[in-house]
């Protein structure tokens, strides 16, 4: 095996023996990315000439291991665009507190952005400006989204971990496209400083990672109050490595009726099925459970989140950073800049909210919105008062065509259905390879827990993925 | 027809926080453009904003002092529009929560108190500056994010010159608070009115203008007392009032249109999802409930009382949170039992030299005792009252005791009969007109007399015992 195929904590025991140095896997992941990125094109060429400098000295927990980054997440001296043209050229002259804890600890920040969907709107990464990625196990297919250059790369060992954003699923669904390990932390687990706003009260940092082991230890590598984020929440950061005992024995789990209704392509329903049977061989106890609001879940997700974000993202407008149209007066000025800066679907969602959130229609939509987002966290929180975790499909189908859904926002959203309600709810959960389809896509198997309990999560993932191996089979590029 | 006048007013007031609303900037003035800033109030991508408790607590002071209901739930929203000073395209406000409510004002207007009721008082935070050059303009962001309180009043004012009493009280008792310079000047205290007419008598209220721009408390007051007689000429010619904003322009002395209604904007607001709702509980507010100071009315009625001060001067001296604190301290160190009169020395010739060298009496270089010295030989009618001012004058102007400036002056009043009686004689003998006037009966005469004694005694003698000589002198 090559070194860029290794997990984080197989060459983090490397590394620490000192039989290998963080210099020869960055060389592994540059010969790596320079063979199978053209096809995959899971990094975005924003950087113009880049160096692949390893740190001179090891040092901290993770002694010059590279992770790579999401092009919404702040890294100073890195261009972070957000893969739009509007950002053109932006290069932030602050760390996200993520990147400032894993450079602490010792990381090394991947010198290349992981492509996304502009601005995390989409579910395809169809919507970078930098044109789409590959889904790296059929290249005619998307790799998910919004975070799919961070899953493409993990999967296709272009990268060694990788950190996305989810505010819909945008780390979990590609995870599940691409047969890897997405997290999405509860809500105020991870600082939100230095992440590039989608939806303020649903976006949260995350991992994608090759086996449960890497993304519980990226996962309390970048948890953690931070001042600097009021949504951030005051609560100590356990050490997530702790639950991966494989023993998951009498665990309550809870399967969600409306989770298993038409959309559901049958394929990945008996992969799931599958999935939660091996769980029940296990020793956890398996029964139906009910999420009553899980139907209006994409609605109220697609008025607060494009509300949220037409607001965030007025303040693209060319007057202090990124890409500024010609124009001869300022209301010329904005018009242009955002006119030629904004891709489709930018535009779109900006439309949305702010038709959401105008005088006559913020009581019909946004408030009412508010309202049902509640229903669905009280959902989650009847079933959690029983049940130790709830597992579903991560999504209805496998990866798509690349084109399939362009045409059809409203089946692209429908992607997420399974993803949504974890965002409203603002709980964790996490994706975990569980099988493939006949074509030999990945499916993703999506467990959710109550609020900071994400070391049910890494149990239950662990326990499962440590009695199977598809977390083991690689794509063939 | 007669109409009434309805007024209400918004005043901004910048916070004297030491940093900024959301982030760690300086608030400092006047500092190079662009220097007090930081990617949180520049709105970079990925910032996020924390509030600044010290505001919070400015915020509480303020409400209870203008007795204003404190919400105990709270929370921060966006007001949306595009404007190249406000960096993020939203400005972070409070909208339907609030952080006070439902108090009032009392002030003093037209020689009697009023009650002036407080819609709410919310904190926000404030916008950049535009510096609009021939081709170019440009953005100055060391203003942006520096908080503000806006502070709504009910339409309860009825005069222009209520509107001014309002915002001079409203100043004094933050001026007391210390919570802001209150300087219009430096933009810290802005003032927008919104004023109407309506039939005497009638209930409902007519079409409103928004008064913007104004520079000063009198510029206030001149915007209103234009606006009323432009409002009362448009209703007399039975025209129909347009709901408008008005700038004041003050060179020409009027108002002029800046925006209808119909320009009216939508600010989408909705709650901040980067500030989550707070809790203003009693462990919030009883320690600055502690901690407030006696606001200018209860001063006033205190140094009343205890000074057997009269209205006018309490009030004098209360205009001025630390001229009042001087004054008291002169007062309690004063030893004579009649305080009014070393206040009579405050309000009168200190207050003129204050004024005078644009100073307040407590910033004044003077030494209490050696004012109290002074006082004292007034009172012992050692020197005159005029040469106790000249006195004054020069201690102020070189530091020096009062006890030295008498001796150098060689101004020791002289209350000597012997040493009087001959100027008194010569005075006598070169008035023959005055002193005719005098035995005939008019008092006016003695004092001419008097003055005359004064004039020749270079202002030593004394005054009160030339009279007594004269008088004898004549009978």
């Amino acid at each position: 095996m090559e070194l860029n195929q290794l997990t984080a904590h197989e060459l983090l025991e490397k590394l620490k023996s000192k039989e290998i140095c963080s210099r020869t896997i960055l060389l592994s992941l540059s010969q790596r990315i320079e063979k199978t990125d053209p096809k995959v094109k899971a990094y975005v060429r924003n950087q113009g000439p880049v160096k692949f400098a390893p740190q001179d000295e090891a040092f901290g927990e993770l002694n010059g291991l590279p992770v790579t980054i999401k092009d919404n997440i702040c890294t100073s001296g890195l261009n972070t665009e957000c893969c739009s043209k509007i950002l053109r050229g932006f290069r932030p002259p602050y760390d996200a507190t993520v990147i400032d804890k894993l450079k602490k600890a010792g990381a090394q920040i991947f010198p290349l952005k992981a492509n996304m969907d502009e601005f995390a709107f989409g579910s395809s990464t169809e919507n970078s400006f930098f044109g789409p990625t590959a889904n790296p196990w059929k290249l005619d297919c998307v790799p998910g989204g919004s975070s799919g250059g961070s899953a493409a790369a993990v999967a296709s060992d272009e990268a060694i971990w990788a950190l996305g954003s989810d505010t819909g699923g945008s780390i979990r669904q590609p995870a599940s496209f691409c047969g890897v390990v997405g997290l999405k932390p509860t809500y105020g687990r991870v600082s939100r400083y230095g992440l590039i706003a989608f939806a303020s009260s649903l976006d949260q940092i995350g991992p994608l990672t090759k086996d449960v082991e890497d993304s519980a230890l990226l996962c309390g590598l970048i948890s953690g109050y931070d001042p600097q984020d009021s949504t951030s929440i005051n609560q100590s950061v356990p050490d997530y490595t702790k639950s991966l005992t494989g023993d998951i024995k009498g665990l309550k789990i809870g399967i969600p009726k409306e989770y298993f209704v038409e959309g559901l392509d049958p394929e990945v329903k008996s992969v799931i099925e599958e999935a939660i049977d091996k769980l029940k061989s296990l020793g956890a106890v398996i029964k139906q459970v009910s999420l009553p609001h899980t139907e209006y879940a994409v609605p109220v997700y697609y008025i607060i989140a494009t509300a949220e974000a037409s607001s965030n993202l007025a303040r693209f407008d060319g007057v202090q950073y990124g890409y500024r149209a010609q124009a001869d007066n300022l209301l010329q000025m904005y018009k242009e800049t955002r006119a030629e800066g904004f891709g489709q679907e930018a535009k779109r969602r900006i439309l949305l909210g702010t038709f959401a959130l105008s005088h006559g229609y913020y009581d019909a939509y946004y408030l009412r919105a508010l309202k049902v987002r509640s229903l669905i966290k009280q959902d989650f929180d009847r079933v959690f008062q029983e049940f130790d975790c709830i597992v579903a499909p991560t999504s209805p189908t496998a990866a798509f065509k690349i084109g399939e859904r362009t045409e059809d926002p409203l089946k692209m959203y429908l992607s997420d259905i399974y993803t949504i309600s974890v965002n409203l709810a603002g709980i964790p959960a996490i994706s975990v390879p569980c099988g493939f389809t006949k074509q030999g896509l990945p499916v993703g198997l999506q467990i959710m827990a109550k609020p900071f309990d994400e070391e049910m999560l890494f149990k239950t993932a662990y326990a499962y993925e440590q009695n199977t191996d598809w977390h083991k089979i690689k794509p063939k590029l | 027809m007669i109409y009434e006048t309805v007024i209400g007013l918004e005043v901004h007031l910048q916070l004297n926080t030491k940093t900024k609303a959301f982030c760690g900037c300086s608030t400092d003035f006047g500092k190079p453009p662009n220097s007090n800033v930081c990617p949180v109030c520049l709105g970079f991508p990925g910032s996020l904003p924390v509030y600044n408790r010290q505001a919070l607590n400015s915020a509480i002071k303020l409400a209870l002092a203008f007795n204003c209901r404190i919400q105990e739930h709270t929370k921060f929203d966006r007001k949306n529009y595009f404007y190249p000073d406000l960096p993020k395209n939203y400005q972070i406000s409070q909208y339907d929560l609030p952080l006070s409510r439902n108090g009032y004002l009392d002030i003093f207007t037209n020689g009697s108190p009023k009650r002036i009721g407080i819609t709410r008082i919310h904190l926000e935070e404030d916008a950049g500056k535009l510096i609009h050059e021939d081709a170019v303009s440009l953005v100055d962001f060391n203003r942006t994010g520096i908080p503000l309180m806006e502070i709504v009043s009910e339409p309860d004012l009825s005069h222009p010159q209520e509107a001014f009493d309002y915002l001079t009280n409203l100043k004094n008792i933050i001026e007391y608070l210390d919570i802001s310079d209150c300087d219009m000047e430096k933009g810290s205290l802005r003032c927008d009115a919104n004023i109407s007419l309506r039939p005497a008598g009638v209930k409902e209220l007519g079409v409103k203008t928004e008064l913007k721009n104004m520079n000063s408390f009198k510029g206030v007051k001149d915007a209103l007392t234009f606006e009323v007689e432009r409002q009362t000429k448009i209703l007399e010619a039975k025209e129909t009032m347009v709901q408008e904003t008005r700038l004041w322009d003050v060179e020409q002395g009027i108002t002029v249109t800046m925006r209808t209604k119909e320009g009216a904007k939508d600010y989408r607001y909705f709650p901040d999802p980067d500030l989550t709702v707070f809790v203003i509980g009693k462990e919030l507010i009883e320690p600055v409930k502690a901690t407030l100071p006696e606001l200018p009315y209860d001063k006033m009625q205190r140094l009343m009382k205890t000074y057997a001060l009269t209205e006018y001067d309490a009030k004098i001296l209360v205009a001025s949170k630390k001229d009042a604190e001087f004054a008291e301290v002169c007062m309690q160190e004063y030893p004579g039992k009649d305080k009014k009169e070393i206040a009579n020395w405050l309000i009168g010739p200190l207050m003129a030299e204050a004024n005078l060298r644009k100073e307040q009496l407590h910033t004044l270089k003077l030494d209490r005792k050696e004012l109290i010295n002074l006082i004292g030989f007034v009172q012992r009618q050692e020197i005159s009252h005029l040469s106790a001012k000249t006195v004054l004058t020069q201690m102020l102007d070189t530091g020096k005791s009062a006890q030295a400036l008498i001796k150098e002056g060689n101004l020791e009043q002289i209350s000597n009969t012997d040493a009087l009686a001959q100027v008194i004689e010569t005075v006598i003998n070169e008035n023959a007109k005055s002193v005719g006037d005098f035995k005939a009966g008019k008092v006016n005469a003695l004092m001419y007399l008097v003055g005359q004694v004064m004039k020749k005694s270079s202002g030593k003698a004394n005054p009160k015992v030339v009279g007594d000589l004269i008088k004898q002198r004549l009978s």
